[in-house]
């Protein structure tokens, strides 16, 4: 460190944590309670913790974490009730979601290969853990679980209201009075009601209006609830976008003689959207954390395998083990689709 | 447009039509599997293990139905049902059966539309003190302060039971289950009071066991017990007779380890209950070898209980209850005569 930079440093300490008594006394007590916090989860989580053996070991251990816990039910957890010599396939299909994501990262892969790829790829590691074919034993979904369930209900839930909301936008900004009305009652409804209540018709109602002896598994239900859900969230996204558009370019486009497909595609939307890359992350990350509330309704995604994990009658006892890495794994994705996008918003220059 | 015809393909692919007309049976062999539905997680009645694998008290039921059936008691569909959920899932044909905890009452008997097998644990609520207390029933409990759970059916048969008996206690109350216990191991109370098997699944989060005992004496009644619908007698006679074969064999002291002997017996009894002497089967619509392969591949009733909620396993239930009645102590289990 330079004898400037030094000077820099200290200049900022002095002005931002001791100009005063009052911020002195302030700085210190809280680097005080900062240290305390920090050396107790320390303690807990790395110097009295327990790393192997089974329950007992914990019990009879230094007090702290119990991560053999996490050591045993981790692939559980992450892979629920696939059977288990089978896993290889679940694992794969997490494999290639993180690898196209990574692709997706750098603007030089962009093509509509990779496009492709996204729609391929997804399908065919879906078709992976169906099976059926070459061999491979065929796997009911309703034994699908853990993160495999958790991405691809967050990922159709993405990728289908994505679309809808766009849709939805546009026609609640229609001239066309009934298309608009139909918008307007589609979007408030679904706003009006909790996610949780429509899981429940989904998982519960449902099935009692169906004719006898017809049963749509309870994932397709629950991840048609999930997509008409965050459609209507979606939608206002978009309509915010819309919104901030100039009206001289409507004005513009609609000068130059453009169809209203050719107006949207080309002139509205793609400003539109781009304006609003944040909030629409936004609503991504939400409705990825929103596909935990499908535990409510019984599928065995990371949130019910986590909850599960923990009533094994021999590892009974560490909830918080159990939930850290719950909410460890869904900070890492969610913390991935927020850099994501503003690497995104970066390779687009919003 | 290309995603939105992939989702219709998936939804497509994941109707599946299955067309059962009240003949529960066929729909079963059809698919090759018995659909139960147990709760998402109870310790010892159904969880799943490190490996997914579903097991428990409840979880063994279901496979004795799928071992009865099939002769193979790997060919079950486990599937996890929250308590709002689980009549729904029984009445929409979603699940064939119930095995999961459920308290046969008279209202769910009836109004619910549902028709009840033998019961296969009987729960109650009961008493958790420390050893050193010195406490032998729950006729020692005048005066103590008892932990239980705010706003539950415990809270009102511990005010019942107490009343009746004239005696007097201390509640306290909280409504979270883990904080209640941390309050009575912290000494606020005396006594932790819920359901018995409940009792089990906290003292074996303890450091050391062994210093709590559940008290012998059960104030509630909390029959639990396999479900069907209303309306398929032939499957209610299945789910019945599998669990009183269960109990019967334990009766008559066979078990998974000796059934191929016990086939040379001379017992007319165990003879009948193992298909030597034909007759059963044929009545109740499967193989001859229907409870043979009960007992072979999933135990008798006493081994299901030790395997999972027994002595030597973390939740160390005494038989109390759930013993035989022929043991002379206050066992329930009773199957009538397999002929």
């Amino acid at each position: 460190m330079t004898g400037v930079a030094r000077n820099r440093v200290l200049d900022w300490i002095k002005t931002n944590l001791f100009s005063s008594p009052f911020n002195i006394v302030l700085t210190f007590l809280l680097l005080f309670v900062a240290t305390k916090l920090l050396w107790n989860f320390l303690d807990w989580a790395v110097l009295r913790a327990v790393w192997g053996g089974d329950a007992e070991t914990c019990r009879h251990g230094a007090g702290g974490a119990c991560w053999a816990y996490v050591r045993d039910k981790a692939r559980y957890v992450l892979f629920g009730h696939y059977p288990y010599e089978q896993q290889w396939r679940p694992q794969l299909f997490v494999a290639i979601f993180f690898l196209l994501s990574l692709l997706t990262q750098f603007k030089r892969f962009w093509s509509k290969y990779l496009t492709a790829a996204w729609v391929v790829l997804p399908l065919g590691a879906a078709g992976l853990m169906w099976g059926g074919f070459f061999g491979l034993t065929h796997v009911e979904m309703e034994e699908w679980g853990g993160l495999p369930l958790t991405l691809a209900l967050a990922f159709l839930g993405i990728s289908a209201s994505y679309p809808i909301g766009i849709v939805l936008a546009l026609a609640r900004r229609s001239e066309m009075p009934v298309i608009r009305a139909l918008s307007v009652i589609y979007i408030e409804v679904i706003r009006g009601v909790p996610l949780i209540s429509m899981l429940f018709m989904a998982a519960v109602m449902f099935p009692l209006f169906l004719p006898e002896g017809i049963t749509i598994s309870k994932v397709v239900r629950a991840q048609v609830a999930i997509i008409m859900f965050a459609s209507a969230y979606m939608a206002e996204v978009v309509r915010g976008g819309l919104q901030s558009l100039a009206k001289g370019q409507y004005e513009a486009a609609d000068a130059i003689g453009l169809s209203y497909t050719k107006k949207m595609v080309f002139v509205v939307l793609p400003q539109a959207l781009k304006a609003v890359i944040a909030p629409t992350v936004n609503t991504f990350i939400g409705l990825f954390k929103d596909t935990s509330l499908v535990f409510i309704i019984s599928l065995s995604d990371l949130m019910f395998t986590t909850q599960a994990s923990l009533q094994d009658a021999d590892w009974l006892g560490f909830t918080v083990e159990g939930y850290i890495f719950a909410a460890f794994v869904y900070f890492v994705f969610c913390y991935f689709i927020s850099f994501s996008s503003s690497r995104l918003e970066k390779e687009l220059k919003v | 447009m290309r995603i939105f015809i992939a989702v219709a393909a998936l939804v497509f692919a994941a109707m599946s039509i299955t067309a059962y007309a009240g003949k529960t049976l066929d729909a079963i062999k059809k698919r090759g599997r018995v659909r139960c539905g147990v709760s998402n997680g109870l310790p010892g009645f159904s969880s799943p293990d490190s490996k997914g694998k579903w097991k428990g008290l409840d979880v063994d039921v279901c496979r004795a139905f799928a071992a009865a059936v099939f002769g193979d008691s790997k060919k079950i569909d486990v599937v996890g049902l929250s308590a709002q959920q689980r009549f729904t899932a029984l009445q929409s044909g979603e699940v064939d059966v119930l095995t999961r905890n459920t308290t046969h009452t008279l209202s769910r008997d009836t109004a619910l539309g549902l028709n009840f097998a033998p019961v296969n644990y009987y729960d109650g609520q009961g008493f958790l003190v420390r050893k050193a207390l010195g406490v032998k029933n729950a006729r020692g409990l005048n005066g103590a302060s008892i932990c239980v759970i705010q706003g539950t059916t415990n809270e009102r048969n511990l005010s019942d039971y107490f009343r009746k008996h004239k005696m007097k206690y201390k509640p306290v109350v909280m409504e979270n289950n883990n904080e209640l216990f941390k309050a009575f191991m912290a000494g606020r109370c005396d006594v932790f009071s819920t359901d018995a098997s409940g009792l089990a699944a906290q003292r074996s989060k303890t450091k050391k066991p062994s210093e709590l005992v559940i008290l012998p004496d059960i104030i509630s009644k909390e029959p639990l017990a396999p479900a069907v619908r209303h309306g398929d007698d032939e499957w209610l006679d299945i789910v019945k007779w599998t669990v009183y074969a269960m109990i019967a064999a334990e009766e008559m002291g066979i078990t998974s380890r000796n059934v191929k002997r016990m086939k040379k017996s001379s017992d007319p009894d165990v003879q009948r209950l193992l298909g030597v002497i034909k007759g059963n089967g044929k009545a109740i619509g499967l193989t001859e070898t229907w409870a043979y392969n009960i007992i072979k591949q999933v135990g008798n009733y006493g081994e299901s209980f030790e395997r999972n909620v027994g002595k030597n396993t973390p939740l160390k239930l005494a038989r109390g209850l759930n013993g035989l009645w022929t043991t002379g102590k206050n066992g329930l289990m009773y199957a009538p005569p397999l002929k």
